[in-house]
């Protein structure tokens, strides 16, 4: 199995696992979209889910996020269990984590500065004015500084973007969760984005778990992956995704990293 | 040649392999060829491969690739080899392209027989559904409501004031008009059958009775349902759409004290608000009929006064707490629940108002007879 021999190489280097995702199986019902998913994010890593479009990337982070129940298995934050915790105790855990979602999410009736204020306000025993000034340094951080009264109507999709990593990075959070950061990005917005989360994670000391398939990104910025595959249902690589470019003994793993022109043929559509 | 219809022929190449002879311009506008006739001549001839032969080919577009796409699903499900022979390159690869991944086998949940979904038992078991998740909203929000009271909650004061704004001072003009209208309506229904007793000053009695305990109440809550229930599940919809609910989520924010909380609480403090000034101008638009029917504005308010009781009153003011939670229940919880894309958006907002208006219709029977039981 390639993933057992990638993961073998991972587990010589060995780190804190920050996150570990034991024996997962995601369904909708009865339609099973992946099984027996088995890895670690470690503290400090930039670990990228990455695979054909379909096959679950996204589901992966919502069950990482306890946006869905997994059908079976647990994931774990620092060796605590997210599942199977109680909902305040869950509310507790996701208040140490930043979240950017594909589409942004930033709440459309609050301005931008109000969207990065919300953590503030709830989590914080900051004053009016601190807030205010805190908003504005988190802003000025991805380079929007100044458009705190603006609404999320009035910003082009790469400033959405933004705003959204500024509130994720609010609380200056432990775990970043991106998803899809550079979709719908020109290539310039999208490396600055890149640069921006690896400086980022750099100061404020954050593991970073992305979705993407921007294989440019994947190599830059990745320390660690997982490919999820949409035909065997399960992941078929694990580790460095520059490793699992030359040495995955998973064909489509390799053709997926190269941009090999077959390898989203055989890889069905749900 | 150019006017040639599209057609084919079967012809035995060497034993077990069957040649197809396309001829013809499979284009547009042509009879196009009958791929059942082909199937049927397919299955008496059983062969253990097909060669698709497209040497005396004309002009072809799409139809001819979706044609050869059907034979080669029917070859594949039937075991037959599928091979081609000199078919034009463009169309190989297409259906190269086309097949290269198999199709994908639809899951038949979805897609029930009519039959199946006008199921009188199902119906009722969906129904049954419906009410069971209402009522655990419903004690979700109960639940919200108490970590408020206890200073626990995410809810937001500036949130309840907003909607607050919307929800009430912006309704006032829509309100005017119908409770207008509807006191007239009541005044000229009572006026007619008591003119035959001589009793027209009675015209009173019956508008405000009607106003206070029924109409009043029932019409502001159908107003509002189609206006602020629809709102409020088109607002929560395009949120969910937005992935801006399951962001509050992770934000360790529970949606249902930062977005239903102030939702319901504002709907319960302006619906028996707007139900009082409805019921004055209900009452005043009942004056508008009686003054034509030549009783005076004097006789007309001293006889308001006489059967003016707070009982009718609060009847009425009772009601109006009930059907703001069902309006604001039905309208939130259809948003929170939508699905995700600007059709399930219009959806839940459909949904919502017709949900609420069949539980205001149900709960307003059920009050009436409760209220007539205990004789208030």
């Amino acid at each position: 199995m390639t993933a057992a021999s990638d993961s073998a190489k991972l587990a010589s280097s060995a780190q804190e696992a920050h996150i570990e995702v034991r024996d997962l199986t995601m369904a909708y019902g009865a339609r099973v979209i992946q099984r027996e998913l088995n890895f670690k994010v470690n503290r400090g890593d930039i670990f990228v889910i990455m695979g054909g479009s379909g096959c679950g990337k996204s589901t992966l982070l919502k069950h990482m996020l306890g946006l869905i129940s997994p059908a079976q298995g647990d994931i774990l934050y620092a060796g605590r269990s997210f599942t199977q915790a109680d909902a305040a105790t869950r509310d507790a855990m996701r208040q140490s984590w930043g979240v950017t979602y594909q589409s942004g999410a930033l709440i459309s009736s609050m301005s931008l500065g109000e969207n990065v204020s919300l953590p503030l306000q709830l989590y914080t025993n900051y004053s009016r004015a601190e807030i205010a000034d805190v908003v504005s340094y988190k802003l000025s951080l991805v380079g929007l500084g100044g458009y705190e009264s603006y609404y999320p109507s009035e910003v082009s999709g790469g400033m959405l973007k933004r705003a959204a990593l500024s509130r994720a990075i609010a609380l200056d959070p432990e775990v970043l969760f991106f998803d899809e950061p550079s979709a719908g990005l020109d290539p310039i917005s999208s490396r600055m984005l890149d640069e921006l989360i690896v400086e980022l994670k750099e100061s404020i000391g954050s593991t970073v778990v992305m979705v993407t398939h921007e294989l440019a990104s994947i190599f830059d910025i990745a320390t660690n992956s997982v490919y999820l595959d949409a035909n065997s249902k399960t992941m078929i690589g694990y580790g460095d995704p520059k490793y699992l470019r030359d040495h995955s003994e998973q064909a489509i793993v390799r053709q997926f990293l190269t941009r090999g022109i077959n390898a989203t043929k055989g890889d069905s559509v749900p | 040649m150019s006017q040639q219809a599209p057609e084919f022929q079967l012809d035995e190449d060497s034993p077990q392999a069957i040649v197809l002879q396309l001829r013809g311009n499979w284009v547009q506008g042509q009879q196009m060829a009958d791929f059942e006739a082909l199937r049927a001549e397919l299955v008496a001839a059983a062969p253990l491969k097909l060669i698709v032969d497209g040497s005396e080919l004309g002009r072809w577009d799409s139809l001819l690739v979706a044609f050869l796409l059907k034979c080669f699903n029917h070859c594949r499900a039937e075991g037959i080899a599928f091979e081609q022979r000199k078919l034009p390159d463009s169309a190989n690869s297409l259906l190269q392209l086309a097949t290269a991944v198999p199709a994908h086998e639809r899951h038949n949940e979805s897609r029930q027989a009519l039959l199946t979904r006008l199921n009188p038992l199902r119906m009722l078991r969906n129904l049954g559904h419906e009410l069971a998740g209402s009522m655990a909203f419903i004690g979700d929000l109960v639940i919200a409501l108490l970590r408020l009271i206890m200073g626990k909650s995410n809810t937001r004061l500036s949130d309840f004031r907003d909607f607050c704004f919307q929800t009430g001072p912006d309704a006032l003009a829509i309100i005017s008009l119908t409770s207008v209208l509807v006191g007239m309506i009541l005044a000229y229904l009572g006026a007619v059958q008591l003119k035959m007793f001589g009793a027209e000053i009675y015209v009173a009695d019956l508008v405000l009775i009607g106003m206070l305990r029924e109409m009043g109440v029932l019409m502001t809550a159908v107003v509002m349902a189609g206006r602020t229930g629809a709102a409020y599940a088109a607002q929560l919809g395009t949120m969910q759409t937005n992935e801006e609910i399951d962001a509050i989520t992770t934000m360790g924010v529970s949606p249902m004290e930062f977005l239903v909380v102030p939702r319901v609480l504002a709907l319960l403090v302006m619906l028996p608000l707007l139900t009082i000034y409805a019921d004055l101008l209900g009452v005043i638009g009942g004056t508008i009929v009686a003054g034509g029917m030549g009783i005076g504005w004097l006789q007309y308010f001293s006889q308001i006064e006489q059967a003016f009781s707070s009982t009718h009153f609060l009847v009425g003011l009772s009601k109006s707490f009930v059907f703001a939670v069902l309006i604001a229940v039905a309208g939130c919880r259809s948003g929170i629940q939508s699905g995700r894309g600007s059709a399930a958006v219009g959806n839940a907002a459909t949904e919502a108002v017709v949900t609420a208006l069949v539980y205001l219709i149900v709960a307003d029977a059920a009050i009436n007879i409760i209220f007539q039981q205990l004789e208030i």
